[in-house]
């Protein structure tokens, strides 16, 4: 059957419909499931929609990622310097990767001047605070009263009740606490935390105006033309009925081509750790082509992927990918309609040159910011017309024999 | 429009996107978080030989997409000062310097195999003509060099893995969308009458027969009969095992070989005919090596001619083959075939050292080509301007093109584009790819 699904693309090529470059890119219809041969009806196709725009940075993703996955260790621990990220990149021992970006930029629809709210007016409305704490995050905190105060919590609803035995008593949730609005007028209260300055509340606020930091969850893409299965020699690689593209670390001989074979840098041969035993952790599948598997034992089960699971933001959102692009084009829209300048889907489009990803992200600003390519391309593409120069190539070779030989008799 | 010419939008909006400066000891990411002495140049202020190039690329046109209006330069090569200034800087942006794609992890083994390949094929070729045309000793020499080269090379390819105790996962599938899997079938097939051939020969030469008790005479009369069969069986599958290898490089995401897709088979068929005819001309005596000399030269010439066309249509990721070390090894490359073709050409009849001479040279210059294009994919992938330059250029122009309201052509886009970053140029956000207009 591999033989035969193999042969596909070639049979593809006989469809009159496609352009001949068109014939290892083209999306069929019911996904790239059904084109792996998953039957006619295999389950929904599913994939991550990230979107960078709500990503708070707090890494949960990559820790659960590596935590469910068993992922050894990546290299020491040694500061790279560059922002709070100090894992670099995606690799076969990081299959999800937070990116943080510090750029002289303001944020979209956000002004950067110092406008904190007063309790009566809603956070954000900008409403100057008098001098007092003024622009120190101890002085906001007070300002976000009315998410709940701690002087403002009234007492436990029910005291321990020693009348009878109720060994699961602590079991039972919490009660919920009531938060008290603020009132107005309430005066601000510095904790004395250890405080410093909004942007640009300082009196050389001038300089620091313009900033943001851009953080975005980074990840296999799943692509629906993946190049890194296309390349794959041994079949290690393979589609699964969900769509996503997974190693079968049982498979994979470590030939590396699928690393070359990506065209966004995802992923790699793991390198194993000459220093520690065999079996350690560190030599976990050395030598082996490793990345996202979208948890596909989790999929299976009919779980979240443990990275989507753990985030806090909804940043990654987990689901079936036509689901996705929807919600993912809304967000788009609603962006854009308050003004945040360089929103933008990336490698969502079925029509995009890895023929739409099973994950794809909300940026807000170029690509290549994120070290994503900026217009990546699935190098399958060009095969057969690579063949066909290679095949020229190979009749020249044996021409220029022929002439050797008839026309060199001396 | 290029980032340059635009304004870059991220032009001294980054702060904290230099070279990391300090090294990731991270085994798993040897290559790229090297830092790397001003070769990468990842934001404006560091732009100086993404420029130069882009320069090159500018003038020369370049890959798909921005053919045509940008083509008039005729691709030469950047010469001198002048021409480099009248185009602005190109900087691009990247993540801290980091490589976008990834490099393949292989090692000097598949720069090798790219070598004993090519002189394999080569060599069965030779060593075919030769047998067919009554050259003993060419044909016994090209005929030993064919598998002693096939053996090392296939050693080296599996040496190479990452589990080379899994080789034999290669045999699982055939897939024509991996050359890699395709490779492994043709060398599969090449593989035995190749062998046969060679092993006639050896056992010819160390006179095998005379050690074998009579009832085995008939096992090395029967190598004997089976030598031209399989030395012919070997020479119809050589050509596709000594081009195959440039599709192995070029279906990848490394910048510098797949843009280098159209003229890389020519180049390495010309590297193959200029290196088994130079091993020829250094084996064989002079009365039979007419042939070889012949496709030495005729190889040489291609490689030469093609690869300098290839400089052009690589446009901006040409420049990979002209810095560090590849760029080193591409130069003793050409100098290497240049001489060496022209002395077998001019000299290589006269004297048997001219032939040696001129056919070591061959040789030489056709392992650098393997490891100067082998370095310079290796360095391209590492440095993320040949990833994000080209890919940027492209998608301008396809947005340009789409804000002029013109079909956008056929290369597809992985980019939804929002509204205008800033001042950048882009279209309105609601422009839509159209289906049909794209496949079509
Ligand atoms: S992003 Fe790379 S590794 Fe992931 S599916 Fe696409 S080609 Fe494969
Ligand atoms: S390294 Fe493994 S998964 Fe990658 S292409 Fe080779 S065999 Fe396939
Ligand atoms: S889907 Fe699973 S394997 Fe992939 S990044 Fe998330 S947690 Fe890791």
């Amino acid at each position: 059957m591999s033989l035969l699904t193999n042969l596909k693309p070639f049979a593809r090529r006989l469809d009159p419909r496609r352009g001949s470059d068109q014939a290892f890119t083209s999306v069929e219809p019911g996904g790239p499931a059904v084109r792996a041969g998953w039957g006619e009806e295999p389950p929904p196709r599913k994939g991550f929609f990230t979107d960078t725009s709500i990503c708070i940075g707090c890494k949960a993703c990559e820790v659960a990622c590596k935590e469910w996955n068993g992922v050894p260790q990546d290299g020491i621990f040694e500061l790279l310097g560059s922002s709070y990220d100090n894992t670099g990149a995606l690799g076969a021992s990081t299959w999800r990767h937070v990116e943080f970006i510090e750029q002289r930029k303001p944020l979209g629809g956000q002004t950067t001047g110092v406008t904190i709210g007063v309790p009566e007016t809603a956070v954000g409305a900008g409403v100057q605070l008098p001098d007092s704490g003024a622009g120190s995050f101890g002085a906001t905190a007070s300002s976000f009263g009315s998410v709940g105060s701690f002087d403002t919590i009234p007492g436990p609803v029910s005291g321990p009740d020693h009348s009878g035995i109720d060994l699961f008593g602590s079991l039972k949730p919490e009660p919920v606490r009531q938060p008290e609005p603020v009132k107005a007028g309430t005066p601000m209260v510095d904790l004395g935390m250890p405080s410093f300055d909004l942007p640009s509340a300082s009196p050389d606020a001038g300089e620091r105006t313009e900033f943001r930091w851009l953080m975005a969850s980074n990840v296999c893409k799943h692509c629906t033309n993946a190049g890194c299965l296309d390349v794959c020699p041994t079949g290690a690689l393979f589609r699964t009925e969900f769509g996503t593209v997974v190693v079968q670390d049982d498979v994979c001989n470590g030939c590396g081509y699928c690393v070359a074979g990506c065209p966004f840098g995802v992923i790699d041969r793991r390198i194993g750790d000459k220093n520690q035993p065999k079996d350690a952790i560190a030599n976990k599948n050395a030598g082996i082509a490793q990345k996202c598997t979208l948890c596909y034992d989790r999929l299976g089960e009919g779980l979240t992927p443990a990275c989507a699971q753990a985030c806090p933001t909804q940043s990654i959102q987990f689901g079936d990918v036509d689901e996705l692009r929807e919600r993912a084009n809304v967000r788009l829209a609603d962006l854009q309609a308050a003004g945040v300048a360089g929103a933008q889907l990336y490698a969502e489009d079925p029509d995009g040159g890895v023929g739409g990803a099973g994950a794809f992200f909300l940026l807000l600003d170029e690509p290549e910011v994120y070290g994503f390519p900026p217009d990546p391309i699935v190098t399958t593409a060009d095969l057969p017309r690579m063949w066909k120069n290679a095949g020229f190539a190979a009749l020249g070779l044996a021409a220029a024999v022929t002439t050797a030989f008839v026309g060199g008799r001396r | 429009m290029s980032p340059g010419e635009s304004g870059d939008p991220h032009e001294d909006n980054q702060i904290g996107q230099q070279d990391p400066g300090s090294k990731a000891a991270n085994p798993e990411r040897h290559d790229g978080e090297r830092p790397r002495d001003g070769a990468i140049r990842a934001v404006p202020g560091t732009e100086g030989q993404a420029s130069a190039s882009a320069t090159t690329r500018r003038t020369g046109g370049g890959g798909r997409g921005t053919r045509g209006p940008g083509r008039k330069g005729g691709g030469r090569r950047r010469k001198g000062r002048a021409e480099e200034l009248m185009v602005p800087d190109a900087t691009f942006t990247s993540y801290y310097g980091r490589q976008v794609v990834k490099p393949t992890p292989w090692e000097s083994d598949i720069p090798f195999y790219l070598f004993a390949g090519g002189l394999a094929g080569g060599s069965s070729l030779l060593g075919m003509g030769a047998d067919l045309t009554g050259r003993p000793h060419l044909r016994r020499n090209a005929r030993i060099t064919a598998t002693v080269a096939l053996s090392a090379s296939m050693l080296a390819l599996v040496h190479d893995l990452g589990r080379p105790t899994k080789f034999y996962n290669m045999l699982r599938v055939f897939k024509p969308t991996s050359p890699m899997s395709v490779g492994t079938w043709v060398l599969t097939a090449y593989a035995p009458g190749n062998v046969v051939a060679g092993a006639s020969e050896v056992a010819r030469l160390l006179d095998v027969q005379r050690f074998l008790p009579t009832r085995l005479k008939f096992l090395s009369g029967l190598l004997d009969w089976a030598a031209r069969p399989g030395g012919i069986e070997a020479a119809l599958l050589a050509p596709a095992v000594a081009s195959y290898t440039a599709v192995l490089l070029t279906d990848t995401s490394t910048p510098a070989w797949h843009e280098a897709h159209r003229e890389l088979p020519f180049v390495f068929v010309g590297s193959a005919a200029a290196a088994s005819g130079g091993l020829g001309m250094v084996t064989a005596p002079l009365a039979e090596t007419g042939p070889a000399r012949m496709l030495a030269v005729i190889g040489a010439t291609v490689e030469l001619v093609v690869e300098h066309q290839m400089e052009k249509s690589m446009g901006f990721t040409a420049g990979a083959l002209h810095e560090g070390t590849p760029g080193k090894l591409m130069r003793a490359s050409k100098i290497l075939t240049a001489v060496g073709g022209a002395s077998a050409l001019l000299l290589g009849r006269r004297h048997r050292a001219f032939a040696v001479a001129s056919g070591l040279a061959l040789v030489a210059g056709s392992v650098c080509t393997r490891f100067g294009v082998f370095e310079a994919g290796q360095e391209s992938a590492r440095d993320p301007k040949y990833t994000v330059v080209p890919q940027r250029e492209r998608l301008n122009a396809r947005r340009a093109a789409e804000a002029a309201g013109q079909d956008p052509g056929a290369t597809p886009t992985s980019v939804r584009p929002g509204p205008p970053a800033d001042d950048l140029q882009t279209t309105s956000p609601t422009a839509e790819h159209t289906t049909q207009e794209n496949t079509a």
